[in-house]
Parts: C-alpha cells; structure tokens; sequence
C-alpha cells in the first residue's frame, strides 16, 4: 500500500529507530511532537512496517493491545490498538531468547487466531470472526517498548508497532468448537511461580471480539485480515517484566502450555 | 490469655454479627497483642457461642489463600473460618443487604470430599483423590470490622469474615476439570467486575483443601467428607449495592448468581 509520508513520519519513525540501533530506550514522541494524533502514529507504524517488509521481512499477521479494561484505563482510552507482526519476531515455543533482541521486555499470555479465510470489515461480528477462524493455539507476547522506562500514551504505542517485540505460538491448533474462549482460565508463572492469572474474557469479553474489532478497524485502512495471517488476541492478564534468565510458562484451560527463557548473560 | 477474655473477644465479635454494626478491631485498644493461636481460640468460643444458639456448622472455608494477599498479610498460612446454616443463601434467590454491614463477594470453587482427609502430611493428590465433587460457589465476606480494617489475627478471630455462601448446583468430578485453569469471571448486572483463573488459589485449589486439613490436624480435627468445604476467592472481592444482579462464571463449572435487595 502506499502512504502519504509527511517528513515528520519518516523522523518519528527514525527517533524509534535509534532505539534499536543504540538498544536504549528513547524519549517519547509525544514529548517531541505533543500535537500528534493517533492517525498519524498508525502512519509512523506503517512508515517502519514497510521499511522492513522492503529488507525482506514478511508480515505474518496483527496484535491487538490495550484489550483489557486495566490497560484501557491506565491509558485513559476506551479502544484497543493493533500493530504488525513479523516473521523476525516469531521465537519457537520452548525457545531462549538473546537479550540483544529485546530492551525492556514483559510477557503476556494471550489466544492466538490463525483464519482460514478472509475477514474484512466493516461489520465484522464475533461470530464472522469464529466462522472465519481455522483453529486457536496458545501464545505469548513479548511485548517491549522502544520508548524510555515505557512512558507512553497512546500516540506512542501506536507508532511504536503497538509495543511489539517477538512473540511464539503453541504448536497443537484446536478447532474453535473444542473450546470455550470466554471463560478458559490462564496462569502465567515466571520462574516456577505464579504471577497472575487470566480467563478470556479479559480481552473485550471475548478474544473473538477483539478479532471483530480489528477487522472493522483496518477496513477504514483498506485493508483485509488474510486467511492464514495469525491474530494476537490480546493479554489474558497483566504484562510481567522479564530479566536475564527468567524462564516464562503459561497454562490454558483445554490447551497446551507455551514456555520461553531469555538469556542469562547478553551475547557479546 | 484467660478465659473470660476469650469469651468477651469471641462475645465482642459476635455481638456485631448479630447487631449489623460494625467494632474497631480487637487489635486496635481491647487486646492489641492478639496472637494467631489465641486468635483460634476466640474463634473457636464464637462457633461454641453460635452453636449454643443453635446455629449448624455447613462447612469449613479457607481465606487469605493468594500470594498477594498472603504477602500483604506478611504470612505464609491461609485461615479458615466455618459457614453456618444460617448463612446459606440459596442460588437465584435475593438477599437483604440490610442483614449485613458492608458484604464483598468472592467467586469460589467448592469442595465436597468422598472420605475424611486427615493431616500432617496431606497432599494437593490426596485431596483430589477424595473429592468427590467440586463445584462453582460465591461467598459473601463481611468483616465486622470498620472499613475491612484488620490484622491477620482480627480476621481469624471474627471467622475469617464469614458471612454467606452460594453454592452453586454444576457438580463435577474433579478429573474432569484442570482446576487450576478454570477461568472465572464476576459480573454485576452483567458487567464483569473482577476475574481470574483457579490457580489464584494456592497454584491449586486443591492445594487449599490440603493447607486446610495440615492445619486441622494441629488441633486433632480433620476435614469431614460430605461436607461442602470453599477453597478461597479467585479473584478480588466486590462490594455488593442494593440492586445488584451478581452473577459468576466458572470455565466448565457452570454458574451461580443471586440478588441484591434493599
């Protein structure tokens, strides 16, 4: 797709960017630009979206954030937000994870959509949203924030991929009617002891709810959820800090468990 | 601590019960340096003193049984305290909020054991292996104490703020559910105000039942089966209003609710 950059955009995007390049934290957009709208955050998403597709990264599917009445209060907002995944960010369940890839990480325990066919807004119902799904598995984000200690609004979370990091799926998909979304129960554990728990109705009521809303979100964008794309639905329960050799497990009622580490010592 | 101090602590407590009024906590100014075991000793005359007057024990129930709140707490043991016959509120029926001073209500996941379980020594296995039921339930907690203000030994001695129960009809063999995994959610007038999943309990609610019968046995008692035992609150407590519809929701458990009158 082609976007209408204004040269802030191309800034905004490059200010987040020296947060990868000089893995530190940078200040928040909003202090450089208080005027900026959410609008043109998403535009700042897309600007960084497309340079990564054009070094050859493919996009494997959404995020949706702020999903939970906490989070929507915190950032005084009554709406989730999305952002892109990519398949650089995917980690293997199981898998370690190497400190250089992440600034200040947090993990949430969320459901994973994979659609089976096309969903495209607006009007999309929750239950377009099930007709259109091909199975649920199980998942954790990795969310992290190239903004300084996470001080963001909403404008910068937007810009900033949604807070975005990597994120790994569980590999056994179960079908939609095998499964009772809204009151399936999450515990998330780091290092063996329990952190929080979680049951789907915790994203908007139902995970498949907050699919609905993403699909009616991008039609406004013009664009389509693609069968096969996979939807991080959004956190179960509240985002836990991770550290160097912490080691994450979540259970799902019904569902596989899904694990990750993080390096004891950064890779030099 | 002599007798008639237990007995006028204990009388203490129970005069709010019954009065609806709510008592400055007995740590405040009666007896400051309360202990946890003197604590159990003034609940044990309050049960004596409500038994007297003919009032029926239904059934144990657990209480502090999250990290948060054991942490807030500073200790490491949950309470118990015990539901009484005039407390059973049955399910879809209304309760008068004026029976009480200031009721909360927790979601909860019930026990019904097949067989006696007798500690030191009880397990979470051990505990599912003689359960014979679980099933969904709602509390209702209504500390005596003004403004839920109290120490951990307060709330043992008022009976771990007992004050009703709900319990709900979805019975289950506990194979049948991964406990831990139950994902709950509490809605008032449709709105979900708090959730959680059963691992909030202990990592397990069964661990809960284990705590409760490892604690009984101190005092030579054990968890008696057929009796209906709560586990401890999966998620924050709410504070109920005249009008409230409180409905909870348990993954694979059904539901219970009630109403809330003037």
């Amino acid at each position: 797709m082609k976007t209408d950059y204004t040269t802030n955009t191309a800034d905004h995007a490059n200010h987040l960017n020296e947060a990868r390049s000089k893995k530190e934290g940078v200040r928040p957009i909003t202090e450089l630009d208080p005027d900026i709208s959410v609008e043109e955050a998403y535009k700042i998403q897309l600007h960084t979206i497309e340079r990564n597709v054009q070094s050859g990264q493919r996009i494997t599917g959404k995020k949706i954030g702020l999903t939970s009445k906490v989070m929507q209060e915190a950032l005084g907002v009554d709406e989730p937000d999305y952002g892109h995944l990519l398949d650089g960010m995917q980690v293997k369940n199981g898998g370690t994870i190497s400190l250089d890839r992440v600034l200040q990480p947090k993990v949430e325990g969320e459901i994973a959509f994979i659609l089976k066919r096309d969903l495209e807004g607006p009007g999309v119902t929750a239950l377009d949203v099930l007709k259109a799904t091909d199975a649920v598995v199980p998942a954790l984000e990795i969310i992290d924030s190239r903004i300084k200690d996470w001080k963001i609004t909403l404008a910068d979370t937007v810009a900033d991929n949604a807070s975005s990091g990597l994120y790994l799926l569980g590999e056994i998909p179960t079908k939609i009617e095998d499964i009772d979304l809204k009151q399936m129960g999450m515990a998330l554990y780091k290092n063996g002891i329990l952190q929080n728990t979680g049951v789907g109705a915790a994203a908007l009521g139902d995970p498949a709810r907050c699919v609905a809303w993403l699909a009616n979100k991008l039609s406004r964008y013009g664009i389509t959820l693609k069968a096969g794309e996979v939807i991080l639905s959004g956190a179960l329960s509240s985002a836990v800090e991770a550290g160097p050799g912490d080691h994450f497990y979540a259970k799902f009622a019904g569902l596989e468990e899904v694990r990750v580490s993080f390096d004891e010592y950064e890779e030099r | 601590m002599d007798k008639n101090k237990i007995k006028a602590l204990a009388e203490y407590v129970h005069n709010a019960e019954k009065d609806k009024k709510e008592i400055l906590k007995i740590t405040a100014d009666l007896h400051p340096s309360l202990s946890i075991d003197e604590a159990y000793l003034v609940q044990e005359e309050l049960i004596r003193q409500k038994l007297e007057d003919g009032h029926q024990i239904i059934g144990p129930k657990m209480g502090i049984t999250s990290e948060a709140k054991m942490k807030q707490m500073d200790v490491d043991d949950p309470i118990y305290g015990y539901v009484f016959d005039n407390m059973i509120v049955e399910e879809g029926d209304s309760i008068s909020i004026s029976d009480y001073i200031h009721p909360k209500v927790e979601p909860e996941i019930g026990f019904i054991l097949g067989k006696d379980l007798e500690g030191p020594g009880v397990t979470t296995l051990d505990v599912l292996r003689a359960t014979e039921h679980v099933f969904p339930a709602i509390e209702i907690i209504d500390s005596r104490y003004e403004n839920f203000n109290f120490t951990l030994p307060d709330v043992i001695a008022d009976n771990t703020s007992a004050a009703g129960a709900v319990f709900g009809t979805y019975l289950r063999k506990p194979e049948e559910l991964e406990l831990d995994v139950v994902g709950v959610t509490l809605s008032i007038n449709g709105e979900v105000q708090s959730l959680g999943a059963g691992a909030a309990v202990l990592d397990h609610p069964a661990k809960s039942i284990a705590r409760l019968a490892n604690m009984l046995s101190k005092k030579g008692e054990k968890v008696k089966a057929g009796q209906p035992i709560l586990s401890g609150g999966i998620t924050a407590a709410v504070r109920l209003s005249p009008g409230d519809f409180v409905s909870a929701k348990y993954g694979g458990l059904g539901d219970v609710s009630f109403f809330v009158k003037e």
